[in-house]
């Protein structure tokens, strides 16, 4: 019985020898493929296990982390002020995932990016605990503080730039979300998940960068631009000789471009057609120029191209149309669209003297030992127009805010530029139009910041609505905070 | 028969009884225990456990019965057998409650039924009754052969075991447990040991027949049609207890079990290429029809895939916890294998081991089952009495066969079934009828070792002798 048995050892052998083999397969060979599954839960339990880094505005941090209770998942985040600055961070749930800044930069939040391995290496031999490294943003919190308490109740975004380096300054949405209610991954942060979901004023649209609103009289600033950039005007003071009433090309019967009341816009020069804000002049301009044209000049301010602040910015749009389309195109109606990021880059790039700079908000990555890993570098983005053009637009801006339609906007002792806008939506124009502002303002050191404001759906009458009534002050406010901030 | 062969590495008379030797090593498999317990109290709460003290102090007492009754009842037994047990024991002891200590588990338990009692001190006290379980059998079987006059009563008592869980409530899905109010009994570890009886005294009284009247055959010695009865009698058992219990492994381990011990009876190859291909047939057959089946060759095959992980993540989370271990593990206390959730701490608590002492833990803890196969064997083959020889090779091949079948199951390498690691998880009916095997494998190689008795003084010596001093 002894040789079977013997056979039968080496049989056990066998499955001991196929055990062995399969766990080092499993330990060894598949280990890291494992453990990186998206079912793998360690995976976000260890995401989770240390204090997230922070995102820095003005030195201090807007974000914070919070331990969990009754959770696996250790640390969750927590905001200060999360209203304010939920447009800028997005949010960082353990149950919903992340967007924007949060999602953008979680690894150097986490600390798990390829540019802290050096750190990680460190810490695991100092026996540190991990920590995340922190995002410093360009952001003025005087300025979203204004922006945000600006819009109030209403509906509606802004965005400030610096308009010599592209800086996002503020950039405020309203009405926004408190993402800590969301945050962990328990039943109360389900709730006020769907909840935030459901609501009908859409809370979590960042409209500041996510919503395109037909930009109404602001886009005169372009069509002017245009007008000037491809040589139609030279001076900004010489007639236009734009008949009143003008009609819109190839209508018949022929239907007259209306201008909004009674104004002298018969023959007026560009600094009067921005000042009235006459439909009839600029409408004609964009006719003559013809759609290409002001496409490509459209297109030179950042128009019908997504931007990525690094955050995601939806592409505005100047459409590809006929040419009566075009001419209400012209006039930031049509199919005409812009985000407020897009309309205040068109102020900033005027206000800097024709050179757009690429606007971004994360000013510097940290360590969690706090080296700078990354210093954003300042990027000129185009150049919709030469310097001399911009400043012949600058001034009759100026004009606008000076005796024009923006005047709520004035700051005593500073230059500001402006242009206020009412774009009309709805079937046949029934809803509450959309309260436009854009401006910059001027020192003697240059343009410290430039805003566009947009207000919609607003709760006053339909005649109150303009933008020099509910958008200007906003601008003022926003503007007001970053000069006095840099004093 | 051919006994006496190449077996002088053990069976020599006047062999030292290897007492001390015992005796170190199972110092040795308790310190480990008590370490490792420390490991998880440092790793969990920053200090040394309040109850390691009770833990130690109940594991050296376990231990020491063990050994005294060894050193008294059995003083030329194998010497490692013991300390092997006791290590997995005492380390299944650990995890156990190491999973205790789970607040996942916890909520678990607090969620599903309301209240949560740990699983430790009820493991300490099946290892207790385990151990009294072993010492009754060395103590009470002075001699293995006498268990050969029960030869039929352990085949009833053995079917009735197996049958009895049909008439029970499924347990995830497999028949293979009996409950009686809140206690839960898994026959199936018990009927292991009967069967293995079984099968000893009927194949040493068979086995001549079994082996002698066969033709040959391209190479093989095919049995005779009327031979076949018995192999086709269990085949046909195990077939129904897959059918009736849905249980793969149970089955596998039972016709393994008797293909094994008809092979080494007979020495026929031809045995082997039967019951492999009657068990192919077999599984492949029951597989097409019953459902529970397939559920479990599907999660097998396809652990990540949708369809299973909506019937259950069970797989995919050991897989997981094996592949997080990685190397040298997370350290005692510092994984997550409690996510598989349920039996965590019994069929899964391989997982365990290998997500928390990782790879090396895990080439550890199944060398120690290979070496308790390796000396079961070498019991074996130490045995004077084919008997012995039959049920000694019975027990370590269940053994192997049962500790492929799970750790297999909980690693992927086949599909999963419901039993459990011997000693090292969570229930008392494994415990128990675990601690019996290791006793009658001790008592089989004890008399294997034990020296000849010294010849009887002859009564005409004296007139025989030439010389006078």
């Amino acid at each position: 019985m002894n040789k079977p048995l013997r056979r039968i050892a080496i049989f056990c052998g066998v499955l001991i020898f196929a055990l062995l083999a399969r766990t080092n397969y499993l330990q060894y060979v598949k280990a890291d493929s494992l453990n990186t599954r998206d079912e793998n839960r360690r995976v976000r339990i260890e995401r989770y296990a240390h204090e997230r880094g922070n995102i820095i505005v003005d030195g201090k941090s807007v974000t914070g982390s919070a331990e969990t209770k009754d959770s696996d998942f250790k640390y969750k985040r927590v905001w200060k002020d999360g209203p304010m600055w939920a447009p800028v961070t997005g949010y960082s749930s353990q149950a919903f995932g992340a967007t924007q800044l949060e999602s953008i930069e979680d690894g150097i939040l986490t600390g798990n990016d390829d540019q802290l391995f050096f750190n990680r290496t460190m810490s695991m031999f100092t026996g540190d605990d991990e920590q995340g490294g922190n995002v410093v943003t360009t952001l003025n919190s005087a300025a979203q503080k204004a922006a945000f308490e600006g819009l109030g109740k209403k509906k509606g975004a802004v965005v400030a730039l610096d308009p010599e380096t592209g800086a996002i300054l503020a950039l405020a949405s309203t009405p926004s979300y408190d993402p800590s209610t969301f945050a962990g991954n328990g039943g109360d942060d389900t709730k006020a998940w769907q909840s935030l979901l459901k609501d009908k004023d859409k809370p979590m649209l960042n409209r500041a960068l996510r919503e395109t609103y037909p930009p109404g009289s602001t886009f005169k600033v372009v069509t002017a631009a245009a007008a000037l950039e491809n040589g139609l005007y030279t001076d900004v003071d010489e007639d236009t000789k734009s008949p009143l009433p003008w009609n819109l090309p190839l209508t018949s019967p022929p239907q007259p471009l209306p201008n909004e009341g009674n104004i002298p816009c018969k023959n007026a020069s560009l600094r009067k057609a921005l000042r009235y804000s006459c439909n009839t002049v600029f409408g004609k301009i964009s006719d003559d120029l013809g759609n290409q044209k002001m496409i490509d000049e459209a297109g030179k301010f950042g128009f019908n191209k997504e931007i990525f602040t690094p955050v995601r910015s939806n592409a505005s749009v100047y459409p590809e149309d006929n040419r009566p389309q075009n001419a209400m195109a012209g006039i930031g109606q049509a199919s005409n669209r812009a985000t407020p990021l897009q309309m205040a880059m068109v102020a900033s790039a005027v206000a800097n003297d024709g050179k757009l700079m690429q606007p971004y908000m994360v000013a510097e990555r940290k360590a969690p030992n706090l080296d700078v890993i990354y210093t954003h570098e300042k990027e000129e983005f185009s150049r919709p127009l030469s310097a001399e053009n911009a400043q012949k637009l600058q001034s009759i801006m100026e004009t606008v805010v000076k005796e024009g339609t923006g005047t709520n906007a004035q700051i005593p002792g500073v230059t500001v530029g402006g242009k206020t806008g009412t774009a009309q939506h709805g079937v046949k124009n029934s809803e509450n139009p959309y309260a436009w502002f854009l401006s910059y303002a001027k020192t003697d050191s240059g343009s410290p910041v430039a805003v566009a404001v947009v207000v919609e759906d607003s709760d006053a009458t339909r005649d109150d609505i303009s933008g020099g009534g509910l958008a200007a002050p906003i601008a003022k406010a926003v503007m007001k905070a970053v000069i006095d901030s840099e004093k | 028969m051919s006994v006496v062969t190449n077996t002088t590495t053990i069976g020599a008379i006047n062999a030292p009884s290897r007492r001390n030797t015992e005796l170190m090593m199972m110092v040795f498999a308790i310190a480990i225990s008590v370490f490792a317990y420390a490991n998880v109290g440092l790793a969990l709460d920053g200090k040394l456990p309040s109850g390691m003290f009770g833990y130690g102090a109940g594991l050296i007492l376990l231990g020491g019965v063990a050994h005294l009754v060894v050193r008294k009842f059995a003083p030329y037994a194998d010497p490692l057998l013991l300390p092997l047990a006791t290590l997995l024991n005492g380390l299944g002891l650990v995890l156990i409650w190491r999973l205790d200590q789970s607040e996942r588990l916890i909520r678990r338990a607090e969620f599903l039924y309301g209240s949560y009692s740990p699983d430790a001190p009820k493991q300490l006290l099946y290892s207790a009754i385990g151990v009294a379980f072993f010492a009754a059998v060395l103590m009470v079987l002075k001699d293995h052969r006498i268990l050969q006059r029960y030869t039929y009563i352990s085949m009833a008592a053995a079917l009735v075991l197996l049958i009895i869980p049909m008439f029970f409530p499924p347990v995830n899905g497999a028949k293979i447990w009996i409950s009686v109010g809140s206690f839960t009994i898994q026959p199936g570890e018990f009927a292991k040991i009967l069967i293995a009886i079984f099968f000893s005294g009927y194949l040493m009284v068979k086995r001549d027949a079994l082996a002698l009247a066969s033709r040959r055959f391209m190479g093989l010695y095919l049995p005779r049609g009327r031979d076949l009865g018995p192999i086709i009698t269990i085949w046909a058992l195990s077939i129904l207890i897959l059918v009736f219990e849905t249980d793969l492994g149970t089955s596998l381990l039972f016709f393994g079990l008797f293909v094994i011990m008809l092979y080494v009876a007979t020495e026929r190859t031809s045995w082997i290429v039967f019951g492999l291909l009657m068990s192919a047939a077999g599984a492949v057959g029951v597989a097409s029809f019953e459902p529970h089946v397939q559920e479990r060759v599907n999660a097998w095959l396809d652990p990540f895939g949708k369809a299973t992980m909506a019937q259950s993540d069970q797989i995919a989370q050991s897989l997981m916890s094996f592949g997080s271990g990685g190397t040298i593990g997370t350290g005692l206390g510092q994984g997550h294998s409690d996510l598989i959730m349920f039996a965590a701490n019994a069929d899964f608590i391989l997982s365990t081991v290998g997500e928390e002492l990782g790879l090396a833990g895990m080439m550890a803890v199944l060398l120690i089952y290979g070496l308790i196969v390796e000396r079961g064997i070498r019991t074996a083959l130490a045995a004077r009495d084919p008997f012995g020889k039959l049920l000694a090779a019975g027990l370590s091949g269940a053994f192997a066969i049962q500790v492929f079948v799970v750790a297999g199951g909980v690693m992927g390498l086949i599909p999963l079934s419901g039993m459990t690691m011997p000693f090292l998880a969570y229930g008392g009916s494994s415990v128990l009828a675990n601690w019996a095997l290791i006793g009658i494998l001790i008592r089989i190689s004890d008399t294997a070792r034990r020296p000849a008795p010294a010849p009887a003084p002859s009564t005409d010596a004296e007139m025989t002798q030439v010389v006078r001093p």
